[in-house]
């Protein structure tokens, strides 16, 4: 489960990463998407990797801490999506005015030329 | 029930934030109405700013209190979140209020009805400063950190335009790439020692074992890459300067507390988490700090000097700025280290003032007039005709004018009598003056000693060029129609500036005391993590 995890992480990193230094604008946005789902499943793997414990206490299980998996990353998890999905939801507004202001989708507003 | 006055550290988050809010619901049209209510907000937060400056700044024979800590909610430390009040903040706190005011003063004239919603982005944009530097807790610090950029997005397009549309977008990308290293620098950290409270992470990152030694020093490395993106250390800082030279003038005033939000964390946590337990070893990454600091300042320098026009001379006047805190930071030294704190309170003044200014002095003969005509055209601007008419418009304007631009040269390049020589003075003293023997200078003060030196020549070199430019080159030069209300503002700044300098001695002994707390961050741990003493008594049984 590990291997298969991390490498998941890595392929959205890395594919986060090169897309995020493409020159279209939508290829960052795309980018920087990919690497915020990477970076919530990194942080949910740092509060350690077990299957079928809850995070929530429930009343026909022990309260041993050890049989529950930490509620901490998932609620970190929580705030960090909404707030990445807000702020990518700014940046394509202004994804979008740049794109009319300039009338390209280049990142630095022209086209080199070549 | 607790007193009123123990409420007082969360008003500088909880004010703003219903300020912004109401706003939102106040129609567009009715500026003033928002102006008055920003204002009132703001001084309001002034005075709480002294109010908590007064409460962390108690003498040790008055008591231990130095650092008073607010329990969100009542949860014990670290399972709470916390704000925590010291020197270190209220002086933070303070300095944004101070500056907010002036900026928002100088937005009055005509900036703050150059786009929406100016006035509840500021409020937020507050919100986040304050609480960025309030907050004992990494991962809310995360969030205020993130409320601070998302409305520095929106003020960052405030006026829109072609040129701040896309340096716009060069700026989110940049910020939400360093977010999200931050998040990946908080879940390491986590993910090593167990915990998130500031302060307890200092009790337990000593504990570490030492095969995680290297995750956490990852994890660390990081969130510092994080904030040094804010701050603008080499090789992270290319965006700073296009970033601030387009915003909008009372924006780019109130930015330039925002690198500062990333230094501010930096000295923070680097002295926070590695400085416990671990006495003889240097904190963590402090050799980076120094050098990259450094190389930021010879950059500024050198920035300054290809400057094309004054707008981007000030943004790296804020990476020089920025540069020498680091460097300072990274010396280890608590004297050099409190000479910073001095110098980037009358720097953050200067480069404040020197933003205002250049608006003011460019109008009327750039292509910035062009630009905010046209956004002021988009925009329908029903009473501009009235308020052109009542502008000053004698050469005493063009003579204040000038003499704010030497202010801003005198602070920025360190000469006397203004506050940015005793700054600097006291920086190249305490580097001299260095705990040990004389004749043990290493070799890196000196190369900062000469770097200080340089940038400050660059930068006198480049203020000179620039008024040459500006005031003595064009013949036939217009006189820029400039109103009172926002002349005001800069020469406030600079009179802040004449303040510091009268008051530098008080000034520098509370920043030694600050420093010195924090170097020795035990009462700041020891106030946070203990038990609340005034606990509500009602509730005694606490089964």
């Amino acid at each position: 489960m590990e291997i298969i995890l991390a490498l998941g992480i890595g392929v959205l990193a890395g594919s986060g990463v090169w897309l995020l230094l493409r020159p279209r604008t939508f290829q960052v946005i795309i980018g920087l998407t990919l690497l915020s789902y990477a970076v919530n499943l990194f942080i949910f793997a740092m509060g350690r990797l077990r299957t079928g414990t809850p995070a929530i206490l429930a009343a026909d299980r022990s309260s041993d801490p050890a049989h529950y998996a930490d509620p901490l990353p998932q609620a970190l998890i929580l705030t960090a999506i909404v707030i990445s999905f807000a702020t990518t939801a700014l940046f394509l507004v202004v994804l979008l005015a740049a794109r009319g202001l300039t009338g390209t989708d280049h990142v630095d507003g022209a086209e080199r030329e070549s | 029930m607790i007193g009123w006055i123990d409420h007082l550290p969360i008003v500088p988050v909880i004010l703003p934030l219903v300020t912004g809010t109401g706003m939102l619901l106040i129609d567009e049209r009715r500026r003033g109405l928002k102006a008055t209510l920003n204002l009132a907000a703001i001084i309001a937060l002034t005075g709480v700013g002294l109010a908590l400056l007064g409460l962390a700044d108690v003498s040790p024979t008055q008591g231990t209190a130095q650092v008073e800590v607010y329990r969100l909610g009542d949860w014990p430390a670290p399972f709470g979140i916390v704000l925590v009040v010291d020197r270190l903040a209220a002086l933070m706190v303070v300095l944004t209020s101070v500056l907010a005011f002036t900026s928002i003063v100088f937005s009055l004239a005509r900036w703050h009805r150059a786009g929406a919603h100016f006035h509840s982005l500021f409020q937020f944009l507050l919100m986040g400063l304050n609480g960025a530097f309030l907050t004992g807790d990494l991962f809310s610090l995360f969030v205020f950190f993130e409320v601070l950029l998302a409305a520095s997005y929106g003020l960052m397009l405030h006026g829109s335009g072609t040129t701040r549309v896309q340096t716009g977008l060069h700026y989110i990308a940049i910020n939400l790439a360093a977010s999200l290293l931050f998040l990946i620098g908080v879940s390491l950290l986590y993910a090593v020692t167990g915990t998130l409270n500031m302060a307890d992470l200092a009790t337990r990152i000593p504990l570490v074992p030492a095969s995680d030694q290297t995750l956490l020093e990852a994890g660390a490395a990081i969130l510092g890459v994080a904030f040094l993106v804010k701050a603008g250390m080499w090789p992270l800082s290319f965006w700073l300067p296009s970033a601030y030279s387009v915003a909008a003038p009372p924006v780019a005033a109130i930015f330039s507390i925002m690198s500062k939000v990333g230094v501010y964390v930096v000295l923070r946590l680097s002295l926070l988490l590695f400085s416990e337990g671990s006495a003889s070893v240097a904190p963590f990454g402090q050799q980076w700090l120094l050098f990259g600091g450094m190389a930021t300042i010879a950059f500024g320098a050198i920035g300054v000097l290809a400057a094309q026009n004054t707008a981007r001379l000030a943004g790296f006047a804020v990476l020089i700025s920025s540069g020498t805190v680091l460097a300072s930071i990274g010396t280890g030294h608590l004297n050099v280290t409190a000479s910073a704190l001095f110098y980037l309170v009358s720097s953050t003044f200067a480069t404040s003032a020197f933003f205002l200014l250049i608006e003011l002095i460019e109008r009327g003969r750039g292509p910035g007039a062009d630009m905010l005509a046209v956004t002021l055209e988009a925009f329908g601007e029903e009473d501009e005709e009235e308020l052109e008419a009542v502008g000053i418009a004698t050469p005493a304007t063009l003579a204040v004018l000038g003499l704010s631009f030497i202010g801003c040269a005198l602070v920025l390049a360190g000469l006397p009598p203004l506050s940015g020589f005793i700054a600097k003075f006291a920086l190249l003293t305490a580097l001299l003056n260095a705990p040990g023997n004389v004749a043990a200078i290493p070799p890196t003060s000196w190369v900062l000693l000469t770097l200080l030196l340089a940038s400050g020549l660059a930068t006198l070199i480049a203020m000179i060029r620039a008024g040459m430019r500006v005031f003595w080159a064009p013949l036939e030069r217009a006189v820029p129609q400039v109103r009172l209300v926002e002349l005001a503002p800069v020469t406030a700044l600079l009179i802040a500036c004449a303040g510091l300098t009268v008051q530098a001695e008080p000034l520098l002994q509370y920043t030694q005391k600050t420093v010195q707390a924090v170097h020795n961050p035990h009462d700041y741990i020891r106030s946070v993590l203990s038990t609340p003493k005034k606990q509500s008594t009602p509730t005694v049984s606490g089964s």
